[in-house]
């Protein structure tokens, strides 16, 4: 047996559960408890006129029908602007239920709870609801010239417009030798994890306490909201994050309208209230993202070499700024990738439209970033007539440079100052592992038997490890069983395993014996929440300060039991042991029990540690003044900013000469997240991270009419991909290790998807020999985009 | 208004089980909500996702697009029955874990009960084979490749028990 864990590729410790259909999601539990349903506007803009529920109150099982009006005290206010800025002077929130007016199709306007699910959506059918429909603002040209706007006080339709710049980039533009000019549109997605939110709150009257289970990214600031919004002191109020079926960003949105009105209603009825979100409900109700407009003006050099880039763009932030302006800050800021940009200014202005709130989604701004950047440099490339290789090598960041300063403030209000990175090795590792130097031959061939091939490249870095802080607590039972609590949720990130593994190496206990709780308030109650691929680094983190106290106690208390220097001890396999004299040892279990002098005994180990058996010297109180009982600690880590993780994507494709189809012959990443916990999982997050990054290239886009009607708001219509689409990835990785954190953790959540729309799109260009300024591209588009630039040759 | 219930037999897992539903309860619900057998996931309720998928009288089926009361007397297996009969993980499910073949595991339940009925008529698949047996499913997470490699790891667990 051995208790070298960090760096393995373990099987994951909460797999049987899942896979065995053990697995305990929202909609699993509270049976039993009423359900609620919500009657949501039809209309993207719209005067609520009147709520008729006469007819719903025929319908048998029927509970409670709410409207706005009934809504008492902060519950009848708009919801929090989550993440407020500076810049974003013109910050609109929604009310949980309509109040007289709704901006987007889904917004809630009443909420019925009955006996079951079914009986609720009868009752919603049976309510009638007059509107008076007003005309939507649907599109990012339609908010910018603002003939009709989303909110009345909001007369342009811009909730923020913000500027960054280091150096006088319009000037270096001017003076450059070269320059181009470039339009680039990324569309509309959406997160879609294959369970959508959920709800289920219980009031306990006789207690005055609140439990919530909630189908989120952050189970600890959700606590927070709901004391805050229903008036229950917040020791009064847990809230758990069971077993969530996926988030990928939508749900660190919250407290959602109905992440309040469950509980309210729970607490308001005296009855366990659940609510479980439907595949519609989640695409027209829960947010989006991804949809920006990006006009590039660079200057460089005869080698490429950037000189000056301005980029101006426009972030379409949906009806709400629940979430602030996050997606676009981080969009201004990674776009800059591993390269020197020369001088550098960006500015965005995120407008209102009568379209579902946008908030972070995998990637959250940085594949939109990517895109701009990588399609600038081909362009740069295409101009010059370089290889695209060679223009990158031309604008790296060297790893002599670092820690490298662009001069900018990153999405946590810190200086954009990257830790580590080796871009020349990882460009070098990505081109042998694709083949770019063989590719040529390979064209040749291909189109010597009437095909079209394309190779693609395209590089990021990520921003990760956002603070401002996570926590764990270790603490080892007399059984021998380590505990350890992190207040950060899960996700499928595996948690369960790799946190175990940091705290089984830190202590030198057997993996097997440690159990890992995350997102439950009973058990951690400060935490931020599972987003920016930062709970490895942050929670990684904290667990392993935690259990290195936990093993500084440990070796103390052995010390003393031992009569040995604790310098002279270590752990390995759950006993500490005098070094070079394995037969002076003695068991963590019994390092626990003495660690915790007690009163009462209620089995053999605790008989350990009764007051006549061991003990301090008389005149010592059992408890020493500078420490506490147990064998536990509570630790924190807290960055100074976020690392950075990078990585590089290479693609093959293939286009179909008639169809337009396109086929991804080869997918290869390489990636550098700093230390690997588990490389399993590692490799895990990029197969679904591409997997994500391919569908919002080829697939996936939200698609409203003029009316603000989301046409493809079921997955028959919105297109993920299925195994037949998504290629085989191919990975290798760079480990340098982040300066900022003891494991050297980069984070790697997101790594896989940034650079889908980037890659695939250089991919395409370069098999059709035009230039591809929009994301994602339909067989249709690519076979229209054909037909447009045959005629121009024509011509 | 009041519903009419209609007394439903279903052997479930070998277990066998009389609810008494509305004739528009769905097999899905049914299972989830009537019976507690909630290892049965609904993601898209409309027959696209795949993660309610359980066998009916052997065949998979979306349990979203049937109700309970059309299967009165059906044989219906559902992830928690693809066990092995000692109660440790089936083959199956026991080829996810070895291949990290899940990562947030919803829609885990429909790609095993998929797989279980496949293997039976596919014992010994190519992989190109293993990806279109996978092909009527949706995962968000793992983007196939380690679901792929599950069905041919299954494919091999199931040989050694022959």
């Amino acid at each position: 047996m051995t208790t070298r864990t960090m760096g393995e590729p373990i099987a994951r410790r909460e797999d049987p559960r899942l896979v065995a259909g053990d697995g305990r999601y929202l909609d699993d539990l509270g049976s039993g408890a009423l359900a609620a349903a919500f009657v949501r506007s039809p209309h993207a803009a719209a005067r609520v006129l009147d709520v008729d529920v006469s007819r719903a109150l025929e319908v048998d099982g029927l509970v409670a029908i709410y409207t706005w009006e009934d809504l008492e005290g902060p519950v009848a206010e708009p919801l929090p602007l989550l993440i407020p800025h500076p810049r974003l002077y013109a910050g609109r929130t929604a009310y949980p239920l309509a109040n007289g007016v709704v901006r987007h199709v889904g917004e809630p306007v009443a909420m019925v709870v009955a006996r079951d699910r079914y009986l609720a959506e009868d009752a919603c059918e049976r309510i009638a609801v007059s509107y008076e429909p007003l005309g939507p603002v649907v599109g990012l040209e339609a908010a910018v010239t603002a003939e009709r706007t989303v909110h009345d006080d909001v007369p342009d339709n811009v909730a923020a417009r913000m500027v960054q710049e280091h150096g006088d980039a319009r000037a270096a533009v001017a003076a450059a030798p070269h320059r181009l000019e470039l339009d680039l549109a990324i569309e509309r997605s959406a997160s879609t994890p294959l369970e959508g939110r959920g709800v289920y709150a219980r009031w306990d009257a006789a207690d005055r306490s609140l439990r919530v289970y909630s189908s989120t990214q952050t189970s600890t600031s959700v606590r927070f909201a709901l004391a805050a919004k229903l008036g229950v002191p917040v020791d009064r109020v847990e809230v758990v994050a069971p077993d969530v079926g996926g988030g990928f960003g939508v749900k660190i949105m919250h407290p959602w309208p109905e992440e309040v009105l469950v509980p309210w209603a729970a607490m308001r009825l005296g009855r366990e209230v659940k609510w479980t979100e439907d595949r519609r409900e989640h695409l027209v109700a829960s947010a989006h993202e991804r949809g920006q407009r990006h006009h590039v003006s660079v200057g460089f050099d005869d080698e490429g070499r950037l000189l000056g880039l301005d980029v101006d763009f426009l972030h379409d932030n949906g009806a709400y700024t629940p979430y602030g302006i996050i997606v676009p800050i981080i969009t201004a800021t990674q776009l800059l990738g591993p390269y020197k940009p020369g001088a550098y200014r960006v500015e965005f202005r995120s407008l209102y439209t009568n379209t579902t709130i946008v908030t972070p989604y995998r990637g959250a701004g940085r594949p939109q970033g990517a895109f701009v950047m990588e399609r600038t440099l081909d362009a740069i490339a295409a101009y010059l007539g370089r290889d695209r290789v060679e223009v990158r090598q031309a604008n790296f960041i060297q790893p002599d440079e670092m820690p490298y300063d662009h001069h900018l403030t990153f999405q946590d209000g810190r200086p954009l100052i990257y830790d580590s990175g080796d871009f020349p090795a990882t460009l070098e590792k990505v081109k042998k592992l694709v083949g770019w130097d063989e590719f040529a031959a390979f064209r040749d061939e291909a189109r010597a038997a009437g095909r079209r091939v394309g190779i693609g490249l395209a590089c990021y870095v990520e921003g990760t490890g956002v603070g401002p802080y996570e926590g764990a607590h270790v603490r080892v039972e007399t059984n021998g069983t380590v505990v350890v609590a992190t207040g950060l949720t899960t996700q499928g990130q595996g948690h369960e395993t790799a946190f175990a593994q940091v705290a089984a190496e830190t202590l030198g206990v057997p993996v097997e014996r440690v159990t890992v709780v995350t997102g439950d308030t009973r058990r951690f109650k400060y935490a931020v929440g599972t987003f920016a691929s930062r709970a490895a680094v942050m929670s990684g983190n904290a667990v392993g300060l935690a259990a290195g106290k936990v093993r500084a106690k440990a070796l103390r208390i052995a010390a003393e039991a031992l009569e040995a220097d604790p310098d002279d001890l270590d752990v390995a396999d759950g006993m500490v042991r005098v070094k070079g004299a394995p037969d002076r040892e003695i068991d963590l279990r019994t390092v626990a029990v003495l660690a915790n002098p007690l009163r009462y005994a209620f089995d053999e180990q605790t008989k350990l540690a009764t007051q006549f058996v061991v003990g301090r010297g008389v005149e010592d109180p059992p408890v020493a003044e500078d420490d506490e009982p147990g064998l536990e600690a509570t630790d924190w880590y807290s960055p100074v900013r976020s690392t950075f993780a990078n990585g590089m994507h290479a693609v093959v494709v293939e286009t179909d000469p008639e169809t337009a189809e396109v086929k991804i012959l080869r997918y290869c990443v390489v990636h550098d997240c700093g230390r690997l916990i588990n490389p399993r999982i590692v490799e895990g997050q990029i197969h679904g991270g591409v997997a994500q990054g391919v569908g919002g290239a080829l697939y996936e886009r939200l698609v409203y009419d003029e009316n603000g009607q989301l046409l493809n708001a079921s997955f028959m219509d919105f297109l993920m991909p299925y195994a037949s689409e998504v290629p085989k990835v191919e990975t290798d990785h760079l480990e340098t290790p982040s300066p900022l954190n003891p494991l050297g953790i980069k984070g790697v959540g997101e790594a896989g998807t940034i650079a889908g729309a980037a890659v695939l799109a250089s991919a395409i260009s370069d098999a059709e020999g035009f230039f591809i300024d929009r994301m994602p591209i339909s067989p249709s588009e690519l076979w229209a985009l054909r037909e447009r630039h045959a005629r121009k040759e024509e011509q | 208004m009041t519903e009419v219930l209609h007394e439903t037999r279903l052997v479930v897992n070998g277990v066998p089980h009389t609810a008494r539903v509305p004739a528009r309860r769905l097999l899905a619900d049914c299972l989830r909500h009537d019976l507690g057998l909630t290892g049965t996931h609904v993601g898209c309720e409309h027959g696209v996702c795949g993660a309610c998928t359980v066998l009916v009288d052997g065949r998979p089926m979306r349990s979203c697009l049937l109700f309970a009361v059309g299967v009165d007397g059906a044989e219906i297996t559902t992830v928690e029955g693809c066990r092995s009969p000692d109660g440790g993980l089936g083959p199956v499910q026991q080829a996810f874990q070895d291949c990290h073949g899940l990562q947030c595991g919803f829609c885990t339940p429909g790609f095993v009960t998929t797989i279980t009925a496949w293997l039976r008529e596919h014992p010994d698949p190519t992989e190109e084979q293993a990806r279109q047996a996978i092909g009527g499913n949706l995962c968000r997470c793992t983007g196939y490749q380690n679901i792929v490699a599950s069905v041919l790891r299954a494919a091999e667990l199931l040989r050694e028990q022959r």
